[in-house]
């Protein structure tokens, strides 16, 4: 054991050598390079030490999967949050307040009504019912095999989905931040959640969690008081510096094109502060909301962390915590956003990364003095640092959920039938780490370069469409049964998939192309046009002027261009279509009715007589969580 | 294996303090679940549609549409709190009497 840990450090060790002269630019200077991976380097010893002494508690599959079911509820509410808080909602919806205010506040409220969801219907029946999976939880009452093979399918399904978009995610984030190769990036992150998860499991994971997330929270509490502090801490002092701001206000007019046109600076500045700058699509939001409200309840790896508590009274109480440190983290944001917003700038946000993902990082830069200054980047390593540590502690999450569902599910539940020693059940679960690990690596490096974002609403809708009602029923409705399961798995997985890969998410060529036809065309018109201009200018700020027009022009006409060659002979999506088929990008609004429809239909037609029979034992069980520690150990 | 057989959920299910607790927890929980819905779905609706509400200043810069927003924070912590209050003195209560008179009736074993 010791000598493969140390197998793994040495690894580690040998592809930071390789990393450090792979560098291209990014936001952190050359100069200060060394701060960030000293910074790196003392977080990742203590998650490493961590590991380490929880290598050492992980006998037994309960203490790889679930750690033992002994994590305490305060530590687990840090967990989740930890679990919860990923690089896309950390980093990017401080983005979307610092680039389009308002908007992008309140797309974070979903992320907190969610745990409501969470707290009042499934934190404290899973836990009285489960064991290690969400499959476990519906294996209660239904025919075990056919319901672990739906479940584990799902499991693995919206794992991967999630997972791909952390990976991708976030090998774009380092090399943003500090210039890393992608591909160095990806597999160092995989091979240093792999370390965590296949050693320490579940323990060494909670830790990396617990950690991840109380570098996260002191993190925005600092920046918040740093740009907070100069108006007295208070709200409308703060915000009227921020719609005063000129930045600010180029940022609406540009935004708004020329809707802009007659209004006053004043206008424009508080117009970052109402509605309908990023969020266009009302019926678009309100699906979203729903697959978030409802989809966090049904994801497999939030599911599990409840499995670690010893008592349904701790389930509630991690929820609570979860919640308040979700929650005021999401508060923060809204500071962090629009401090970026006013003492760095859209301009400036964009122009690192046009999704704003560096708002927060570049904030902690200035707040320390500046992109030369030492301390703003020692600061921007602390951020940066988080940010890898957050994608690292989501990442081993997701991993344990899909090798969780691979081996306990799959291999122990359907192929053994649960005729394994304790020694083959711990066996089963690293070899699936093993085998969901390399996948993540591998398709991280796949998928290089692709638009990942839909992937995260997508992992959202499956979990809402399928897992949710399925869970939701059999906890509840006393007539749910087998049928029922498996006919709101396939449908609610399939509805999902399939409406996304019709939807306006895909890539359309025959659109983007006519498009550039268009571009290059009307440039073709304009540019003579603007040429003639050019010669009969009468100052040099005209001829400026007009030169900096034709600039514009060219780079406009060389993106169409390109577009043009990329899609060349190509007219229809990844699934043959000219033009979205679904007009929405969140398909929740119609697959999550739909799941449930299909677990009501499935459940009537089927007849399954020890569902019914179980359905007292479970329901006792789930309200008073008797004989829930035997539970854990049958 | 073999305790879970002798405990008969037939019987505690038809227990009449055990209907009580089911149907005060059904109530509370869905009436709670209906309630957080309907107040976070306001939030997108109210800002695509009553967007002239949604931009009236009423503090400084700070119009009701932030100020709804950050409600959605205190109401959904309010939520939590009120429903872990409750949970805390009423259901678990009434659920730890009926375990314990089940754990009787098993003779001593846990």
């Amino acid at each position: 054991m010791n000598s493969r840990r140390l197998a793994v450090i040495a690894g580690l060790l040998t592809l930071c050598a390789i990393a450090t002269p792979a560098f291209a630019q990014g936001a952190v200077p050359e100069k200060f390079r060394w701060l960030t991976f000293l910074v790196f380097g003392i977080i990742i010893s203590i998650t490493m030490f961590v590991t380490y002494i929880a290598a050492k508690r992980v006998k037994t599959a309960s203490d790889f999967y679930v750690a033992g079911g002994g994590v305490s509820g305060l530590q687990n509410g840090w967990a989740i949050a930890g679990d919860y808080l990923s690089a896309a909602s950390f980093l990017g919806i401080a983005g979307l307040i610092s680039l389009y205010g308002y908007d992008g506040f309140m797309y974070s409220v979903g992320w907190l009504v969610a745990y409501i969801t969470v707290l009042l219907v499934i934190a404290e029946p899973c836990r009285n019912i489960g064991k290690y999976t969400l499959s476990d939880i519906l294996a209660y009452r239904n025919d075990p095999k056919k319901v672990r093979v739906v479940g584990a399918i799902s499991t693995i399904t919206v794992s991967t989905f999630y997972l791909t978009a952390q990976m991708v995610g976030g090998g774009v984030l380092v090399k943003t931040l500090i210039g890393i190769d992608y591909e160095i990036s990806v597999i160092v992150v995989g091979i240093l959640m792999l370390g965590y998860v296949l050693f320490g499991g579940m323990v060494a994971t909670t830790w990396v969690q617990i950690i991840k997330a109380i570098l996260l929270v002191t993190a925005s509490i600092l920046l918040v008081m740093f740009v907070w502090t100069p108006y007295g801490f208070s709200l409308p002092g703060f915000l009227t510096a921020v719609v005063g701001d000129a930045k600010v206000q180029a940022q609406v007019a540009a935004l708004l094109g020329d809707a802009a046109k007659n209004m006053t600076p004043e206008q424009l500045g508080q117009r970052f502060l109402e509605p309908g700058l990023y969020l266009k699509n009302p019926i678009d939001q309100i699906s979203l909301g729903m697959a978030l409200v409802l989809g966090t309840a049904g994801m497999p790896h939030i599911l599990m962390r409840f499995f670690t508590v010893p008592t349904a009274q701790d389930a509630r109480k991690s929820v609570i915590w979860a919640m308040a440190i979700i929650g005021g983290f999401y508060v923060l944001t809204l500071f962090l956003g629009m401090g970026a917003a006013m003492n760095v700038g859209p301009a400036n946000i964009r122009a690192v990364d046009p999704g704003g993902n560096m708002a927060g990082p570049l904030l902690a830069q200035w707040v320390g003095g500046g992109a030369d200054s030492m301390l703003g980047n020692l600061f921007l390593a602390f951020v940066a640092a988080v940010a890898f540590a957050t994608i690292v502690a989501v990442v081993a999450g997701l991993v344990l959920a899909a090798a969780s569902a691979m081996a306990h599910d799959l291999y122990v539940g359907v192929i053994r039938e649960g005729h394994v020693t304790p020694q083959e059940q711990v066996k089963a679960a690293r070899v699936a780490t093993v085998i969901v690990g390399a996948m993540a690596i591998t398709i991280g490096i796949a998928a290089k370069g692709q638009n990942v974002a839909h992937l995260v609403a997508l992992a959202f809708a499956v979990a809402s469409s399928a897992n949710f009602p399925c869970v939701l029923l059999t906890l509840f409705w006393k007539k749910c049964n087998t049928g029922g399961i498996v006919l709101g798995m396939i449908v609610g997985t399939l509805t999902a998939i399939g409406l996304v890969l019709v939807s306006p998410n895909m890539t359309y060529p025959l659109a983007i192309t006519t498009a550039a036809q268009k571009v290059v065309d009307g440039a073709a018109l304009a540019k003579p046009k603007l040429e003639a201009d050019l010669a009969i200018a009468a100052d040099d700020a005209a001829k400026a002027k007009v030169a900096k027009a034709i600039a514009a022009l060219d780079k406009n006409v060389a993106g169409a261009q390109a577009n043009l060659t990329k899609f060349k002979g190509q007219t229809t999506s990844l699934v043959g279509l000219e033009t979205p088929w679904f007009s929405l990008r969140n398909p929740g609004l119609y697959s999550i009715p739909l799941g449930f429809l299909a677990v009501i239909i499935g459940s009537l037609l089927y007849r399954d007589k020890r569902a019914l029979d179980m359905w007292d034992e479970l329901y006792v069980r789930q309200n008073t969580g008797i004989l829930a520690a035997k539970a854990a150990a049958h | 294996m073999a305790e879970m057989t002798q405990v008969n959920w037939k019987a505690i299910d038809e227990d009449p303090r055990f209907q009580q607790l089911h149907r005060k927890k059904t109530l509370f929980l869905w009436g709670l679940m209906v309630f957080s819905m309907v107040y976070y779905f306001l939030l997108p609706i109210g800002a695509a549609y009553f967007q002239n509400l949604f931009i009236i200043k009423v503090w400084g810069p700070v119009n009701v549409g932030i100020l709804f927003a950050l409600s959605q924070f205190i109401v959904a912590w309010g939520l939590a709190w009120y429903y872990s209050h409750h949970a805390n003195a009423v259901f678990d209560s009434e659920a730890a009497a009926i375990v314990q008179d089940v754990e009787k009736k098993l003779g001593g074993r846990k």
